[in-house]
C-alpha cells in the first residue's frame, strides 16, 4: 500500500477526533507489537491492533474504518495492560466504531438474530453487543 | 455481617444459580448479602469513550443508591463489578464528570464508596483459612481450573486486586475447599464476551483455546465469576467438538456454586441442572451431591 503523507493528511479531521474521543495520544505508540501478540482475537482479524493504530497514526482513519478488526475488538483490555507506553487501544478501538457507527449507521440489527439465540444468551451480551455494535 | 448487594440483571434471572449459590455460601460464612433496594442495569460495558457521560450514567445511579445503603458494596458477578469500580473511579478522580453526572441524577455523590468482589470479601473478610474449616465436603480429588477471565484483572491500576498476570485467588479458594486447581496458561485469557451476538463462531474458538489450556493442565471441571465467560465457555462446546478433533466437554460452574456444594449446603436452588455440558455425573461421581 503506497500512502502520500503530508501535515494535512496526518492530522486530518478524523484523526483528531479519534484523539479527542478516546482521550489518547497516538504517536505514544512506537510500534512495538505488544498489543498484537497478546490480543486473543487476533486470529481473527484482517488487519493486527497495532496496525490499526499504525494507519491512524498515519492519517488513514478511513483504511482502518473499513477493518472487520474494531468489530472483533472485545475490549478485553489485554493490549492496553501490557503496553510499554501506557496507550489504551482499547479506547481507540471504541473511539473507530463510534465514528464508524456515526457515519455508516448500526452494525449490528437486532432483527437479524435468531429468536432461538435471543431466548437463550444472557443479558449481558445483548446489552454489551448493542453497546458496541448500534448507534 | 451484613453488606449492601448489587446482583445485577443476569444474575436476577439467567444466572439465578450464581446469584442463589452466592447468596446462600455467604449466609453459611456469616456473612448476610442484603440486596439494594432499588438498583438498574450496570451497562455490561465499561464505555471507553472520555465525553460518553450517558452510558455512565446507569452505573452512576447504581452507586448512589449504594452509598445510601452503606459505605460499601458487594458484587458477585465480575462484569458489574468491573463497570461499577470503574465508574465509581471515574466519579471520584474526575471532577467535571462528577459534576455533570450528578447535575444530570440529581445528587451528591463523591465516589467513595468501596466496591468490592465477592471473591475479594471471601479472601480479605471471611479469611480462606475460615473457608476451609467451615468446609463439610471436602472436594478431594477434584482438578479444577479457575477461570479468572478480563473483568477482575484488567486494568490493573484500576480493579486488579490479585496478580493481573498470575492471579491466584481463585486457585487459592478452590484449594481452600480441598479440591486441586490446576495451573494453566490462559486464566485471564478473553471469552470473546459480548462478540457472541455477532460472531459466534469467533466466541467458540476463543472458549475453545481457554478450555484447551485447562485439559491439558488435567482440569475436569471449570469455575468461572461472570455469566457471560460462563455462557460462552460452556454453551460454545458443541461447535468445539466439531471442529476440533479428540475435544472432550468440560462442566463449567460457577464458583460459588462449587463453594456451595463443599460448605454441604442443599444444592437445589444452584440450577446445577441448567448447564449446557452437565456437571452432574462428575459431582455424584465424587460423592459430592
Amino acid at each position: 500500500m503506497r500512502i502520500r503523507l503530508s501535515a494535512e493528511v496526518l492530522r486530518n479531521d478524523l484523526v483528531r477526533r479519534v484523539e479527542e474521543i478516546s482521550g489518547q495520544d497516538l504517536l505514544a505508540c512506537y510500534q512495538c507489537g505488544e498489543c498484537s501478540a497478546g490480543c486473543p482475537v487476533a486470529f481473527a482479524m484482517d488487519m493486527l491492533p497495532s496496525q490499526v493504530i499504525r494507519l491512524v497514526q498515519l492519517g488513514q482513519v478511513e483504511e482502518a474504518l473499513e477493518s472487520e478488526t474494531i468489530w472483533l475488538c472485545a475490549a478485553c483490555q489485554t493490549c492496553y495492560a501490557r503496553c510499554p507506553k501506557g496507550v489504551d487501544l482499547s479506547r481507540i478501538m471504541e473511539a473507530l466504531r463510534e465514528i464508524a457507527l456515526q457515519r455508516d449507521g448500526d452494525y449490528l440489527d437486532i432483527r437479524a438474530i435468531h429468536p432461538e439465540e435471543l431466548a437463550e444468551f444472557p443479558q449481558q451480551a445483548f446489552i454489551g453487543g448493542f453497546r458496541k455494535y448500534t448507534w | 455481617m451484613e453488606i449492601p448487594y448489587y446482583p445485577g440483571c443476569t444474575l436476577n434471572t439467567k444466572a439465578k444459580g450464581f446469584d442463589n449459590s452466592a447468596r446462600a455460601s455467604a449466609r453459611e460464612l456469616g456473612l448476610e448479602l442484603v440486596e439494594l433496594e432499588e438498583w438498574n442495569c450496570c451497562g455490561a460495558t465499561f464505555p471507553l469513550l472520555v465525553d460518553n457521560m450517558l452510558d455512565l450514567a446507569g452505573p452512576a445511579q447504581v452507586l448512589i443508591s449504594a452509598r445510601q445503603a452503606g459505605q460499601r458494596l458487594a458484587v458477585a458477578c465480575s462484569t458489574c463489578y468491573n463497570v461499577l469500580k470503574r465508574t465509581n473511579r471515574v466519579i471520584r478522580e474526575d471532577e467535571d464528570s462528577r459534576e455533570k453526572l450528578n447535575f444530570f441524577l440529581d445528587a451528591d455523590y463523591g465516589g467513595d464508596l468501596e466496591v468490592l468482589d465477592l471473591l475479594q470479601i471471601l479472601r480479605d473478610e471471611i479469611g480462606f483459612d475460615n473457608v476451609k474449616e467451615a468446609v463439610k465436603k471436602p472436594l478431594s480429588g477434584l482438578k479444577v481450573a479457575a477461570y479468572y477471565g478480563c473483568m477482575v484483572l484488567r486494568p490493573p491500576a484500576e480493579v486488579a486486586y490479585d496478580d493481573p498476570e498470575n492471579p491466584h485467588a481463585l486457585d487459592d479458594l478452590i484449594t481452600a475447599l480441598g479440591a486441586e486447581a490446576v495451573d494453566y496458561s490462559h486464566q485471564g485469557e478473553c471469552c470473546g464476551a459480548y462478540l457472541a451476538v455477532k460472531s459466534a463462531e469467533v466466541t467458540a474458538e476463543m472458549s475453545f483455546t481457554i478450555l484447551a489450556s485447562a485439559q491439558r493442565s488435567g482440569a475436569e471441571l471449570v469455575v468461572a465469576n461472570c455469566p457471560l465467560c460462563q455462557f460462552n465457555l460452556d454453551r460454545m462446546q458443541k461447535t468445539m467438538g466439531s471442529r476440533h478433533t479428540g475435544f472432550q466437554p468440560i462442566p463449567v460452574l460457577y464458583f460459588t456454586q462449587l463453594l456451595g456444594i463443599a460448605l454441604g449446603l442443599d444444592s437445589e436452588g444452584f440450577e446445577l441442572d441448567r448447564h449446557y455440558v452437565d456437571p452432574r455425573s462428575l459431582l455424584e461421581g465424587a460423592n459430592l451431591i
